[in-house]
């Protein structure tokens, strides 16, 4: 009984955590900022996924929960490679084009 | 028990959704999609849909960003003196129309969906098409829909759900080669592709001539 309480106030302190960035994320002034809250949004996610899984005793959710930080990496990766390089083609020499060489 | 999850997790969806409608910045506009794929997955997750979760997730908050993204990097903007990319460089322009019009519509067609939704069975209800299987038409049909397959369970698994991938495929299909239409590179931009890698063999033969000639010297230096 005493886990199960613990788990739920982990829940509630997850969500309120995963609301307070997504208030940073809609007002964040510059990129960094939302990229920083997406990145702790995704965390947030894969937490609360667990926790779910550890109060309905289903711990095969923790296979989705890898999935989704697998995804979150991905997701993250892109958003800065295509913010620093403004695409995703490659020059001949495998280095990502530059902004300026582009169109 | 779990409504105390839903409830904020629904919330948040609703917010998300409004500010993907809202911001003027594309750039954060396509987090906000992932964001939202994010959310809408973790409660498919908690309606005991693990499958549906998984393919969202995969889909929705990694796939299509990353494509939303690279059609993003296709378009035009403008450009900053120093070449690298500010936070409004993907700003749209402002609105000019009343939004009366776009809310309307968008209010009587949500009001249509609701309305629509109240033909479905209550969720989780007994009563519901899922609960009542199995059909007795379906076994005795089986054999006539699938040109006299014997089997009940092939008939299913090979038959029923052969069209049903079917139809996926083609949805699949059609949406990769639009993708691939958008994302290509023009012909022009092609050919310039292939001449400069033409110019990276020549530089690598050359600098493996180089690069061979200096051993040889230093060879015979090392043989005197």
């Amino acid at each position: 009984m005493l886990v199960e309480h613990a788990l739920v106030a982990t829940a509630v302190a997850i969500l309120t955590t995963m609301t307070l960035a997504l208030i940073r994320a809609m007002l964040g002034p510059t990129i960094f900022d939302r990229v920083l809250a997406l990145n702790m949004f995704g965390t947030k996610t894969v937490l609360l996924i667990c926790v779910v899984g550890f109060l309905t005793e289903r711990t095969d959710f923790l296979d989705l929960a890898l999935l989704y930080s697998l995804m979150n990496f991905i997701g993250m990766v892109a958003l800065l490679r295509f913010s620093q390089f403004g695409g995703f083609g490659d020059s001949k020499d495998g280095s990502p084009v530059k902004p300026e060489a582009q169109g | 028990m779990m409504n105390f999850i839903v409830i904020p997790i629904l919330l948040l969806l609703a917010l998300t959704a409004v500010t993907v409608a809202r911001i003027r910045n594309l750039w954060a506009a396509v987090m906000f999609t992932g964001i939202y794929s994010f959310l809408g997955a973790s409660w498919m997750l908690i309606l005991d849909a693990p499958d549906v979760a998984f393919t969202e997730a995969a889909v929705g908050a990694g796939i299509s960003t990353i494509l939303m993204l690279a059609t993003l990097s296709l378009t035009p903007r403008k450009r900053h003196q120093d070449g690298h990319l500010q936070s409004d460089d993907f700003d749209e322009k402002p609105r000019k129309k009343s939004p009366v019009w776009p809310l309307l519509v968008v209010t009587i067609t949500g009001f249509a969906l609701i309305y629509g939704t109240f033909d479905m069975p209550h969720f989780g209800s007994p009563e519901a098409p899922i609960q009542v299987y199995p059909d007795p038409s379906f076994i005795s049909k089986s054999q006539h829909d699938m040109h006299g397959l014997p089997n009940v369970v092939t008939a299913v698994l090979a038959g029923y759900r052969g069209y049903d991938t079917l139809g996926e495929t083609a949805v699949i299909f059609t949406a990769g080669i639009a993708v691939l239409l958008i994302l290509r590179r023009a012909p022009n931009e092609g050919l310039k592709h292939a001449d400069q890698e033409s110019e990276v063999v020549a530089a690598a033969n050359l600098i493996n001539q180089a690069d061979e000639n200096s051993d040889g010297e230093l060879t015979q230096e090392a043989d005197s």
